[in-house]
């Protein structure tokens, strides 16, 4: 486990750009960021901003045009395709928009998809029922709500012990009350656990449970603040 | 799409290409034929006698039903050419005193026809010339009834009668050692003692006489000169060859076709069906724009036109070209002076037709769904799929299975029709490529069975006419020697109830060596003292069995009819013969020890030093070496057995690879969201290949043995479809065909798995993660 107050994420100078035919597109331009353990951070800002750019970076999925990043120490700028695979695998926790769940296999067999390839996993139903869908283990997902959806995604993600959770807009695709029962559950999932979460959002309501806001726009960091009280998440309403 | 519209497209090409050669092969094949007959004359009914007097025809021109006759003088000759050392049989026919002859002419390829007053000239036929390479000019020395005589080829000719070669009692043709000589009436009758005689008569019919009846006046008016019983042109072996390759080649048209055609529309259902959703938003967009459905329906039509045309387009075109050289490969085999190579119209309407049938069948119902969707439902993305528990899942064997083997179970199990279609289509590639080897497996063994077990002498010697028993000993008192056996051959005809055949029973000695009979487990049968064994396909032919009483009509010498019990059906893959212990062949016939030739088996060093010896032997009407028969014929056919089999892999492989490819195309379509986002969460490129490539797997290997089964079933119904007199073909699956079978099938499903793996590797992680399915 990962003790608190560690540095796990250390970005320097990260830019991005994309090649999109004959125009350019910088996505991100020199972030400069430290994300340390057991925080929750809100990455808040509108499309476009880059949000989503800095997350795939972080979570292993692209690479940086410019700039540097390690994860707890480890440079993985220049990192192989192997490696950052090995990354996901071990460290990282992906929930997304979509749920992206594999609709062949019932919930606990999505978390167990996990599980049997993990090093220290839970089991699947532990990982269920800390998102509080114990009664809904072999359901399949097209059996599920959308709400449940995300749940089971969120369990599949937290079922390995990562150290850091990375959630791309979990809530887009959910209504407000759904919405906040799902946000409840990553905030209860990085108290109780301690796992480093990132949640991106365009919601600036969200951003009230963070410990930590960022603010982005047009690839740069444009402000950090900190909330001076941890609102709970079953108190967001938007 | 390229990839799989290619794959289609090429599946399509096979059955047609198939389907245009087969049939053009036929219909050029049947025209040549027919056209051949008709200009030269081809006789409707033939019949061998011993010998009857010219003044004969006269009284036979009578007969009704007759409106042509034709005698002629046949004789068999020993032949030998300088500077070929081995036995080589000459079959001599009379040419007409004047002009060209009034039945079975003579197509002239060079030379001239023989001059009636000249006694040494000859014309021979031209596969014989070109084995030889003869030209004009060349002399060719004939043994005839024990009188040597130098003969100058004076032309090179083919005849109706002979397009399909073979020696009388051959196994395959052999074009060196045995000829077709035509010489003068007058010379030829002067040699074989037949002056103002014949011994060989062609009739033509008048138009819409019946042949049987024909047959039967003509039996008993030649019953006193030694007629050996009159046939049809069906019976007539060139045109039975003939025939039958016809046939074979109407079966080819028809199964291949018929496969290819199936699986393509298979592929285009599967291939369309998928498109459609895929596209359903826009679908529904433009009929939001208020496109008519059958606008939008005839726009994926035309997609499935522009497939098939061009499929059938190529086809076509393969199909004329190799139907071509089809044609012109079936001419080494069959002689015909001329090819008429034509593709009628109807063959093309017909492939066209069938293929737009097929493709209409195959996608009727996609393009159905197109017009039944109603734009706001089609607006919406598609509901996600439900899934369930397969059921060897359910019988309690899911413990055993990972998640990503239940991902592949289940995905099989949600569609279980396209997965059944699947496991045909690759199952018929792996039928067709098992049909492509039995040939081999079964000649080498008809070859190892007949000439290793049954066949086992060296030479066969002929004599001219049925002779004392102590000619054998002079036979087997020539040096290089080593053993010799006799065998006595008369001709018959054997009547059981209404039916009857034309045949002849060998007489042998019961304890002979070289020459057997087998009985069904290919035990060596000795032919009892009492009775008579036929070949298990004339005990079917005449529908009798051990046991049963038959009518013996003998067809030479005193003629004697008599009733002689069936002691045993012996194995044999080749014609339709008799045997009868010598001893009591001889006593059937009322004659003294008799035989009509020899095995012998013969110190293959010292075989140059026989050849000669046998010609000086005046009573020794032919020799058969049958080993140089089978070499000969294994080299010409390794050549085409390569050019098959290469053939049978190559549609074979389209049709796996057609499957296989576009079975993995699809899934990798429907799937690479969930793929996409497996690698996000950690899974390793050959995790995710092994969800992809296990489906193809399993198909696959589920595939390969019902395609065993499917094999089997299409060679024995070929098989047994070939099953003729003139032939049996085993049944005979070796290991080695199924290993070949599934060899290929593999090695086309890794190839095509291959190139889909490859595009796993550029699965776009990042645009799985902002879309929705």
């Amino acid at each position: 486990m990962v003790e608190a107050g560690e540095v796990v994420f250390a970005v320097t100078g990260l830019s991005k750009v994309y090649d999109m035919g004959e125009i350019q597109v910088r996505a991100l331009s020199g972030v400069d960021l430290t994300l340390s353990a057991g925080e929750l951070i809100v990455l808040l800002g509108p499309s476009g901003s880059g949000k989503s750019t800095l997350l795939n970076i972080l979570g292993g999925l692209d690479h940086p045009s410019a700039g540097r990043f390690s994860y707890r120490g480890r440079d993985l700028t220049s990192a192989t395709d192997r490696e950052l695979t090995d990354f996901r695998r071990y460290h990282v926790g992906f929930v997304f928009q979509f749920y992206n769940l594999i609709p062949s296999l019932t919930a606990r067999e999505n978390v167990a998809a996990v599980t049997e390839i993990a090093k220290q996993p839970m089991t699947p139903e532990e990982a269920l029922a800390l998102v509080g869908l114990k009664e809904r283990l072999d359901h399949f997902p097209a059996q599920l709500s959308g709400g449940e959806q995300q749940r089971v995604a969120i369990a599949r993600a937290i079922a390995k012990n990562p150290a850091v959770l990375l959630c791309d807009e979990p809530t887009g695709s959910l209504d407000s009350k759904t919405g906040s029962v799902v946000l409840a559950v990553l905030e209860r999932i990085n108290r109780e656990l301690g796992t480093t979460t990132i949640l991106i959002t365009h919601n600036a309501v969200i951003s009230a449970m963070a410990d930590r806001v960022i603010k982005l726009a047009d690839g740069c960091v444009v402000g950090i603040e900190r909330p001076p009280e941890r609102l709970a998440a079953r108190k967001l309403k938007w | 799409m390229r990839g799989q519209v290619l794959a289609i497209g090429l599946v399509i090409v096979a059955g047609i290409a198939i389907y245009v050669m087969s049939l053009s092969t036929l219909d050029s094949l049947t025209l040549t034929r027919q056209t051949y007959y008709r200009d030269y004359r081809f006789a409707d009914i033939f019949v061998g006698l011993k010998r009857a007097p010219l003044s004969l025809k006269e009284r036979l021109q009578t007969i009704p039903g007759v409106e042509r006759l034709r005698t002629r003088v046949v004789a068999a000759a020993n032949l030998m050419v300088p500077g070929f050392n081995e036995p080589i049989s000459g079959h001599l026919i009379s040419s007409p005193l004047s002009g060209t002859a009034s039945l079975n002419s003579l197509y002239l390829r060079q030379g001239r026809l023989v001059d009636s007053d000249r006694d040494d000239e000859v014309v021979v036929n031209e596969v014989f010339a070109k084995a030889h390479a003869f030209i004009l000019g060349d002399t060719i020395t004939a043994t005839i009834y024990g009188r040597r005589k130098t003969l100058r080829i004076v032309g090179i000719a083919l005849s109706p009668e002979f397009v399909y070669q073979l020696q009388p009692g051959s196994l395959f043709p052999d074009f060196k050692r045995y000829g077709i000589l035509w010489m003068g009436r007058k010379a030829l009758a002067n040699a074989y003692d037949m002056d103002g005689a014949f011994n060989d008569l062609l009739i033509k019919l008048v138009k819409g006489a019946r042949p049987e009846e024909v047959i039967e006046r003509l039996d008993r008016m030649l019953e006193p000169y030694g007629g050996l019983g009159a046939y049809g042109r069906k019976e007539q072996v060139s045109h039975r060859f003939l025939s039958e390759e016809f046939r074979q080649l109407e079966q080819m048209a028809t199964i291949y076709p018929t496969i290819f055609l199936g699986v393509a529309a298979f592929l285009l259902q599967v291939v369309i069906s998928r498109l459609i959703t895929t596209e359903r938003e826009q679908i529904a967009i433009l009929k939001a724009f208020g496109y008519y459905d059958r606008a939008i329906a005839f726009h994926y039509f035309k997609l499935v036109l522009m497939i098939v045309g061009v499929g059938v387009g190529t086809g076509l075109v393969a199909g004329f070209w190799l139907g071509r050289n089809m044609s012109e490969l079936y001419m080494d085999y069959y002689r015909f002076p001329f090819l008429l190579y034509t593709l009628h119209p109807r063959i093309v309407v017909l492939a066209v037709g069938v293929s737009l049938a097929a493709a209409g069948f195959g996608t009727g119902g996609a393009l159905w769904r197109v017009v039944k969707l109603a734009p706001a439902v089609a607006m919406r993305p598609e509901p996600p799929a439900s899934y369930r528990q397969s059921w060897p899942e359910r019988f309690g064997l899911q413990a055993f299975f990972s998640q990503p083997t239940r991902m592949i179970i289940r995905h099989l199990g949600r569609r279980p029709f396209k997965a059944v279609f699947s496991v045909i289509g690759i199952a018929l590639a792996c039928a067709i490529l098992m049909v492509g080897s039995i040939f081999q497996d079964a000649i080498d063994y008809i070859v190892e069975v007949q000439f290793g077990l049954a066949q086992r002498e060296d030479l066969t010697v002929t004599l001219v006419e049925p002779s004392a028993y102590r000619a054998l000993l002079s036979l087997q008192r020539l040096p290089g020697v080593n053993h010799g056996e006799p065998f006595r051959s008369v001709p018959v005809r054997l009547r059981y109830r209404q039916r009857h055949y034309l045949t002849a029973i060998t007489g042998m000695s019961e304890d002979n060596v070289l020459h057997r009979l087998l009985d069904d487990n290919l035990q060596p049968l000795a032919p009892p003292t009492a009775g008579i064994v036929l070949t298990d396909q004339l005990g079917h032919i005449l529908k009798v069995k051990p046991g049963d009483r038959l009518t013996v009509e003998v067809l030479e010498g005193k003629r004697p009819h008599r009733q002689v019990t069936v002691a045993a059906l012996a194995k044999e893959f080749i014609g339709v013969s008799a045997y009868m212990e010598l001893g009591a062949l001889n006593r059937l016939m009322r004659e003294d020890n008799l035989i009509s030739g020899a095995y012998l088996a013969v110190d293959e060093s010292r075989l140059a030093g026989i050849y000669p010896a046998l010609n000086e032997m005046p009573r020794v009407a032919g020799t058969v070496a049958r080993r140089h028969a089978i070499t000969s014929f294994y080299e010409t056919m390794a050549e085409q057995m390569l050019v098959f089999t290469l053939f049978v892999i190559f549609f074979a492989g389209v049709i796996a690879f057609g499957v296989v490819y576009n079975s993995a195309r699809i899934t990798l379509s429907e799937r690479a969201r969930e793929l996409a986002s497996l690698r996000i969460l950690g899974f390793r490129r050959l995790e995710i290949a092994y969800i992809l490539l296990g489906e193809l797997a399993i198909l696959t290997l589920v595939a390969i043995p019902l395609g065993f089964l499917l094999g089997y079933g299409l060679c024995a119904y070929i098989i047994y479809y070939l099953q003729t007199d003139l032939y049996r073909i085993p049944l005979l699956v070796e290991p080695g065909t199924y290993a070949f079978a599934a060899t290929v099938i593999i090695v086309a499903s890794v190839l095509s798995a291959g190139l889909v793996g490859w595009r796993l590797q550029r699965l776009d992680l990042i645009a799985v993660l902002k879309t929705r399915e």
